[in-house]
């Protein structure tokens, strides 16, 4: 437990770095870092395979984000803080930190799962008759594979949509006018 | 854009085709051991990806250009979709049954080895495809579709 306590310790530094620093790398590296101690974690709490997307993933965004920023100039914003926009953030803050605590102590305790507490929850099943129903050894796939399929084809339907956009959005020439320069 | 130093691209040579088994190997194996078709895909990805890194941007879309891209992200698309509506036409009655595992691979005998499971190493495959080449996709199309300058020079 103490190994997870230091690594969310980590993780938090790194993100209140990445917030405050002003050079735009040093705040990327940082987003790497917070990325890469989620992944041990991840490992620690014994999830594999979200570690391995975990952590090819954030490989993946770093080299994306770092070319993406390498050569681009920061603008930083300077001058006083609004008094009135200052008072609203904080109610605000306040509000959500309130029903974040009511939300917080309802939760069963760290490290009892919902099925300890619940018979009848659904990944009772899964790991029960998961092996058996679906023939997967890796009980992670054969739930998101055969049980939630619909979230996967889900989750396959948003990244195309989005490699749509970014490639519509981001070529130089519209198609109209590449017909018209022919 | 000519690619990095002479040590990188040595290094790289070697490694790229370790990258790519390994992804190929995530994908292959992901109903039985950790990973799968999305881990497995990004790691393909990523093995384009270095070599767009190391030699250059010319380099990398030479291997596998933007139509081949696009093309095996529809593909990868289409599989999974297809293998979804089999379950539903091919007697399960609804969507993404697992018609080969129950039809041909019933039973203890088949678990913990290579092709059980079904559908689910199809799915696997299909993703992993999906995966790398959408993600391939975006990092070309985020260093090759720079601002545009022609149209100030127009102006």
């Amino acid at each position: 437990m103490a190994e997870i306590y230091i690594l969310l310790l980590f993780v938090i530094i790194a993100a209140i770095i990445a917030v405050e620093t002003r050079k735009l790398l040093s705040a990327v590296i940082c987003i790497g870092a917070v990325g890469f101690g989620g992944s041990l974690i991840f490992l620690f709490l014994r999830a594999p395979d979200i570690a391995i997307t975990q952590i090819v993933v954030e490989v993946l965004g770093l080299i994306i984000l770092i070319r993406a920023t390498i050569s681009r100039d920061v603008t930083l914003i300077s001058g006083d803080r609004e008094f009135f926009g200052m008072v609203v953030s904080i109610v605000i803050l306040l509000v959500i930190a309130t029903a974040g605590v009511r939300v917080l102590e309802t939760l069963p305790a760290f490290g009892t799962p919902i099925i300890a507490r619940l018979p009848d929850a659904a990944s009772n099943t899964y790991i029960k008759e998961g092996l058996a129903r679906t023939g997967a050894a890796n009980i992670v796939s054969s739930v998101i594979l055969d049980f939630r399929a619909y979230d996967t084809l889900g989750e396959t339907t948003v990244l195309f949509t989005s490699i749509i956009g970014a490639t519509v959005i981001l070529r130089k020439k519209s198609r109209k006018l590449l017909e018209e320069l022919e | 854009m000519h690619g990095m130093t002479v040590i990188v691209k040595t290094i790289s040579s070697w490694v790229k085709l370790l990258i790519f088994l390994f992804g190929i190997y995530i994908v292959i194996f992901g109903h039985l051991t950790p990973g799968g078709g999305f881990a497995g895909g990004v790691i393909l990805a990523a093995s384009y990806i270095l070599l767009m890194l190391a030699f250059g941007r010319e380099f990398a879309e030479e291997n596998l250009s933007l139509g081949w891209a696009s093309k095996l992200d529809c593909a990868g698309a289409l599989l999974f979709a297809a293998i979804a509506l089999c379950g539903l036409f091919y007697g399960g009655g609804y969507f993404f049954w697992n018609f080969i595992q129950h039809r041909y691979l019933a039973g203890p005998g088949h678990a913990l080895k290579l092709v059980s499971a079904g559908t689910i190493p199809l799915a696997n495959i299909a993703i992993g495809l999906k995966v790398m080449a959408s993600l391939f996709l975006v990092t070309l199309v985020l260093s090759t579709f720079r601002p545009d300058r022609s149209a100030k020079e127009k102006e």
